[in-house]
């Protein structure tokens, strides 16, 4: 038999190509790098800031006399914060979204508030911080306060609510809405009974970015909520909220660029990084159970 | 159930409560338009009497920035701030899309997930936490630089860029893998069938078709790193001087926390005019990426 190929190369033959293993090595040693650097990062906060958090760091405040450290104060200033502005945020959130996904029929309107809501979520926090200042701080007259702090991560976390509610209101099917429409019912009691209840999942998602959001928040927070947190938690609620107080970032900020104390910083940033991981799981969670719905 | 068991119910009050949902429900989504809009507003409100004391030009264009000699001249930290986030964008962008192919195309299912769950965390990290993380790992990497290059140690314009690399990629990797994942199988496959191997494949021809998709994780880095105060403020040393990438330098995001606790007055001021000169950057960013998008479908990450 005549041998067609020249060089004794039958047609199955793969065609050396060096520039491709080149680069096919390149893109592994670039993914594992970056996979080596995530896994590096969270080793190294996990084990400098572990040894610092002992019980009493987490539940008393700091005492300068017996020069112990506490970061109780600012664990309750994060969570006054997360309470309040999701009790405001999201009815505003989910009650928009229904707005775009349900309600409205003018399509030029509905991409003015989409527009609106990227805006919002494009506009990074130090701006929040300076608007929130001027407007609820200054022209309110709250003045540097958990309040102020609240309203204005309220805006902040707003484009987040919405998105994901509006996600979750899309993700029901239409049949849903025309089966209780047909039957009968107004359109908000299909809302109310079908498409809350359908869309619960994706707004709990919503919740849960929102929070992670705003446990990482500090520029805004230092601006508008500024303090520190040395002191146990007294008086009524509303006497605390209207005072100012630093959450958990904005306390690390503090000891680690202010104070120079990298061991409480650490401490707070494996408590932060424990936290931020709890909510990814969350949300995972919920996600896979949705999946299987 | 039980409140309205009768076919014909009483319209009257259902009717009335049909359209007070409706108006409740406009409300709600009007409010983020009024955010905007208030926004833009009180950043003007709040910004402009500075620039209009200090003079357009040398308030943009002044190399000295100097609150107790009245001088407020922000060139060096626009400069500064351009200079990082090009940078940041120029190295993340190769890296982001490299990983977003790993994890797309040429690893099954059960590699890329965790990898992605890695991924998600990094960009839920606070920025403080990054900040922390730079100061204490990155800034005395290039200590030795430094003292090679006969400088005093210390923080970085070189130390933010990297600071922002991190801070971006997660963005960077996720857009660009759900643009990537968007693209036609058939794409690949017709250009395999010619003849061309995988990776001639991948970069030929999925790659190009999810450019606008790409193109918008770019922009949403730029907006991310421009943005960004807390961390680059640990790193960065923070002085006002003109950028170069062994010096210490001061991002625009940055001098608003700093000086924030103990300027008043024209100096207050000056700070309120930094954010307006923010927000327009952002606003530019913003509507860019609106027409890409626009441009290239609907594709978000």
């Amino acid at each position: 038999m005549v041998d067609v190929l020249a060089n004794n190369r039958k047609i199955t033959d793969k065609k050396n190509r060096p520039f491709e293993k080149i680069f096919y090595s390149a893109i592994f040693i670039v993914a594992g790098l970056v996979l080596a650097m995530v896994i590096y990062f969270i080793a190294v906060i996990l084990i400098r800031g572990l040894p610092a958090v002992t019980w009493s760091f987490l539940t008393t405040a700091p005492n300068p006399i017996k020069k112990t450290i506490g970061i109780f104060p600012s664990i309750v200033n994060t969570l006054y914060i997360i309470v309040f502005t999701l009790i405001i945020c999201v009815p505003i959130g989910v009650g928009g979204a229904i707005y775009l996904n349900e309600y409205a029929k003018n399509k030029k309107f509905v991409r003015v508030i989409e527009f609106a809501t990227e805006t919002l979520s494009g506009i990074p926090s130090i701006l929040y911080g300076v608007f929130g200042y001027v407007v609820f701080c200054l022209m309110f007259g709250l003045k540097v306060s958990l309040l102020a702090g609240i309203f204005t991560l309220t805006i902040m976390v707003l484009p987040i609510m919405i998105r994901t509610s509006q996600e979750a209101l899309r993700s029901v099917p239409k049949s849903y809405r025309e089966g209780a429409l047909g039957m009968g019912a107004t359109k908000w009691y299909m809302v109310r009974t079908i498409l809350l209840p359908s869309s619960l999942g994706g707004i709990l998602t919503g919740i849960i970015l929102s929070i992670g959001r705003m446990v990482s928040e500090s520029a805004a927070l230092l601006l508008v909520a500024g303090g520190s947190a040395m002191y146990m938690p007294k008086g009524s609620i509303l006497d605390q909220l209207s005072g100012s107080g630093s959450t958990l970032s904005v306390e690390l900020y503090r000891y680690a660029y202010s104070r120079g104390d990298n061991q409480t910083a650490f401490g707070i940033a494996a408590v932060l990084i424990i936290i931020v991981i709890l909510l990814n799981l969350l949300t995972r969670y919920i996600a896979e159970r949705l999946n299987k719905k | 159930m039980t409140d309205n068991i009768s076919i014909i119910g009483s319209n009257k009050s259902k009717n009335a409560v049909e359209k007070s949902m409706n108006i409740i429900f406009f409300v709600c989504g009007l409010a983020a338009v009024v955010c905007v809009i208030c926004m833009t507003v009180y950043m003007i409100i709040s910004g402009w009497p500075a620039i209009a004391k200090i003079g357009v030009f040398r308030f943009l264009f002044g190399q000295v920035w100097s609150p107790e000699n009245s001088e407020f001249g922000i060139f060096p930290m626009i400069l500064a701030s351009f200079i990082a986030t090009f940078s940041a964008i120029f190295l993340a962008l190769p890296v982001g899309v490299l990983v977003a192919v790993f994890l797309a195309k040429l690893t099954p299912k059960r590699v890329s997930a965790p990898f992605r769950t890695l991924i998600d965390l990094l960009a839920g990290i606070p920025s403080v936490v990054y900040g922390l993380l730079g100061a204490i790992l990155i800034v005395p990497l290039i200590f030795k630089l430094q003292t090679a290059a006969g400088l005093p140690q210390g923080g970085s314009l070189l130390a933010a860029v990297i600071i922002l690399v991190i801070m971006i990629l997660p963005t960077i990797i996720s857009v660009s893998e759900t643009a990537i994942r968007a693209v036609p199988k058939q794409y690949e496959d017709a250009s395999l069938a010619l003849g061309s191997t995988k990776l001639q494949s991948i970069f030929r021809a999925t790659v190009p078709a999810a450019k606008s998709g790409i193109v918008a994780g770019m922009v949403l880095g730029v907006g991310r790193a421009i943005g960004e105060a807390m961390a680059v403020m640990m790193v960065a040393g923070n002085a006002a001087i003109m950028p170069e990438f062994l010096k210490p330098v001061r991002l625009l995001t940055a001098s608003i926390p700093i000086e924030w606790a103990y300027s008043s007055g024209l100096h207050r001021e000056a700070l309120y005019g930094i954010g307006l000169v923010l927000f327009i950057f952002i606003m530019i960013i913003n509507i860019s990426l609106n027409t890409v998008l626009k441009k290239g479908g609907e594709l978000r990450g």
